[in-house]
């Protein structure tokens, strides 16, 4: 993991005393809300429907077991004793006081985290894949290059007033599991003919409103210009991004607008000038990040075999545990979808016994997954009885990764104050539904994605299944759409037809379900069933 | 449009003559004439002081920049942060006149503007002179290389 230094310190402690200055001068008055609205952004805290809602970051998902710790205290002491797991791989919490905010960053700063830019018009926390290290199929590590972007962006003096949001994920492998092509830029480490390692660039990605898949505007940028290309993309953003109208800000209606080659060539054109602007840190510099993210201590000649006598330990394995690269070795999810519970909400207590269980079995490294679940990325497989025997007494056994109870779900209104419609209640009815039924395990990996407004926090354009909350006429209504996804197959879903009420949408679910397994053939997930079919026999079914 | 009162003599060095507001990091006597539009420096040639909108284009200046005592670059709303583009590409392409943030310049961006080579500001609203150097002195180090002369932090690590 990487491990800050004296510089890293400095800055996030000088953080924490700018924010608090920013406070007191907000409490003064000599800050007007609409002048502190984007600095207390800046650090991640939100004014929502009942309260301040502060995010942490956790950069690339990847935390420690005494970070994840002091998330616990923080649940506990600033809050009502639990955090919500988010889609890009951070923490938030719900319940938080304006006048507690500089002591819970100053708690913070002392284990190396932040709500640096969790928020605001400026470079976001950056993500990556909840795998990194650990997956068979990765070309690299992607995080020492995502920590890289990580020092670069923060405080960046050019780009923190952007004319919207800014997200990059960055992976290292064919497989896709960071919904990388639908982010503002996806970088894919790759390696080319010649065995040297470089950086695709996918520019214009998102979700929201508009949603839109982001075309690779170059295949291979040497990792020495990487810092590079990166601030040309962002300062021809900068320039010449929309600002009219916050709802076509992202930097994907710029590409669309101008049309990918042309944003390009005017990427381009502002690398030539920048190459010798002696922005790109020295070579080594990627080195020394690197070395913080070499193999954890394997264990050679690990155990391959487990003993699967216990029925309900064999299907937690066989749904929750991920080939490694490492023989005798798998990453474990800990899911954070019990059946009735809200997706993505660990308690403080939960929170201490996956620090503890981190430390004991995974090298002392968890990972927060973009799903809104947890990875124990390294635990040996002999030790994996002794994990989920402690996981399931917690209520973190559940075994349902990538299946129709592992929804994401945006906090809806419940909390939020963009929402139109609850999102929490409608991801619980349907989690019920389908484990009342037991169709969950014949239904096999089947993404369902709710968003509780049309800005799409909940992913619902990217859901093999996909639900969008919407007021109409101050009714709660929920449209379905179907075919999406955020992996290498990046597709967007389509809206079935006409939406549905709360118990509506539950069923038109399992109508959809229903379809699925009467068309499907062979080991066809549901997503595949649907390329292959079409709307047509969905629609007849749903409205017939 | 900053009025024109000639300079006062003996002044500070961290006060304009220009205007009430005036913050200023340089040694030279300010530039006392006022800033013309781009279109109309770019349509005469006897001007030195120019002043850039969000929306120009900084790089229409560059041929220009011998000629160039001063360029006002304008903030309408804090929140537009394409001026901070304009600068560094003025600083990129060699210029060291006078560049001023005017407007709505608010003490928590003047360290960003700071890094992308202003050296004067002159907002719309006076600035408390202890939060100015507050917000000067927050950053005891810096993560990028920018139109300023702070070294980076990568660049100490591997000194």
């Amino acid at each position: 993991m990487y491990r800050y230094d004296q510089y890293d310190q400095q800055m996030v402690d000088a953080r924490v005393e700018e924010f608090r200055d920013q406070a007191r001068r907000r409490l003064e008055g000599t800050l007007s809300e609409d002048q502190f609205k984007p600095l207390r952004l800046m650090n991640g805290l939100y004014l929502q429907l009942h309260a301040y809602m502060l995010r942490v970051a956790i950069p690339y998902g990847t935390l420690s077991g005494a970070q994840m710790r002091v998330l616990a205290d923080v649940a506990e002491k600033y809050d009502r004793g639990y955090g919500h797991f988010t889609t890009r791989q951070n923490i938030q919490y719900n319940w938080i006081k304006l006048e507690d905010a500089g002591d819970i960053l100053a708690d913070l700063a002392k284990i190396e985290m932040h709500a640096i830019q969790t928020s605001g018009n400026c470079i976001r926390n950056i993500s990556s894949d909840h795998f990194a290290g650990a997956a068979a199929d990765e070309v690299v590590d992607p995080r020492p290059y995502a920590e890289l972007l990580r020092q670069w962006s923060s405080f960046h003096p050019e780009f923190s007033y952007l004319p919207r949001k800014f997200k990059i994920a960055v992976i290292a492998s064919e497989q896709d599991r960071a919904a990388m092509r639908l982010h503002d830029i996806g970088i894919n480490i790759v390696r080319n003919e010649a065995g040297e390692l470089g950086a695709a660039f996918y520019v214009g990605g998102g979700m929201g409103r508009t949603p839109m898949i982001a075309p690779c505007i170059r295949d291979f940028v040497p990792l020495d210009r990487l810092v590079t290309y990166a601030e040309a993309c962002l300062r021809v953003y900068n320039r010449y991004g929309r600002r009219d109208n916050k709802y076509k800000a992202r930097i994907k209606i710029l590409v669309h607008e101008l049309g990918a080659e042309e944003y390009t060539r005017q990427v381009e054109e502002e690398f030539q000038h920048l190459l010798d602007s002696g922005v790109e840190p020295p070579f080594a510099e990627l080195e020394r990040i690197r070395t913080f993210f070499a193999d954890p201590d394997f264990e050679t000649g690990a155990k391959e075999d487990i003993d699967r006598s216990d029925p309900d330990f064999a299907l937690w394995v066989d749904r929750n545990t991920i080939p490694h690269k490492q023989a005798g070795y798998v990453s474990a999810v800990i899911s954070l979808k019990p059946v009735g519970g809200i997706p993505g909400d660990a308690t403080a207590e939960q929170m201490r016994v996956m620090a503890d269980l981190g430390e004991r079995y995974s090298f002392d490294e968890l990972r927060v997954m973009h799903t809104q679940n947890v990875v124990l990325p390294h635990v040996r497989k002999a030790d994996l009885h002794a994990l989920w025997t402690a996981l399931d007494e917690a209520g973190l056994g559940s075994p349902n990764l990538d299946t129709i109870e592992d929804i994401i779900a945006c906090p809806g209104l419940d909390y939020c104050s963009l929402a139109n419609a609850r999102s929490i209640p409608v991801a619980q009815k349907i989690a019920q539904r389908f484990a009342e039924t037991k169709k969950t395990a014949t239904l096999g990996q089947l993404k369902l994605k709710i968003s509780g407004c049309i800005n799409a926090c909940g992913h619902h354009h990217a859901g093999h299944i996909g639900i969008l909350g919407v007021d109409r006429k101050g009714v709660e209504n929920y449209q379905l759409s179907l075919g999406g996804s955020e992996a290498e197959d990046v597709s967007l879903a389509k809206i079935t037809g006409p939406g549905f009420d709360e118990d509506g949408i539950v069923d038109a679910v399992e109508t959809v379900t229903g379809v699925y397994e009467r068309e499907r053939e062979g080991e066809e997930r549901f997503l595949d069933t649907y390329r292959r079919i079409g709307m047509g026999p969905f629609k007849e079914a749903l409205y017939g | 449009m900053a009025d024109q009162t000639p300079p006062a003599e003996g002044r500070g060095p961290d006060t304009g003559p220009e205007s009430e507001n005036m913050l200023r990091y340089r040694d030279d006597a300010p530039v006392a004439h006022a800033a013309v539009t781009v279109d109309a420096f770019l349509d005469q040639s006897n001007a030195a002081a120019v002043r850039v909108e969000p929306g120009d284009d900084a790089r229409d200046l560059i041929p220009h920049l011998e000629r160039l005592d001063l360029v006002e670059v304008n903030f309408p709303a804090f929140g537009d942060g394409r001026g901070y583009s304009s600068a560094r590409i003025l600083r990129e392409a060699g210029y060291d006149g006078e560049l001023r943030a005017v407007g709505d310049v608010l003490v928590d961006q003047l360290a960003y503007m700071r890094r992308c080579g202003f050296d004067a500001f002159d907002p719309d609203a006076p600035l408390d002179p202890q939060d100015v150097e507050a917000a000067f002195a927050r950053w005891p180090e810096v993560y990028q290389s920018a139109a300023d002369a702070r070294t980076p932090i990568w660049s100490k690590r591997h000194a």
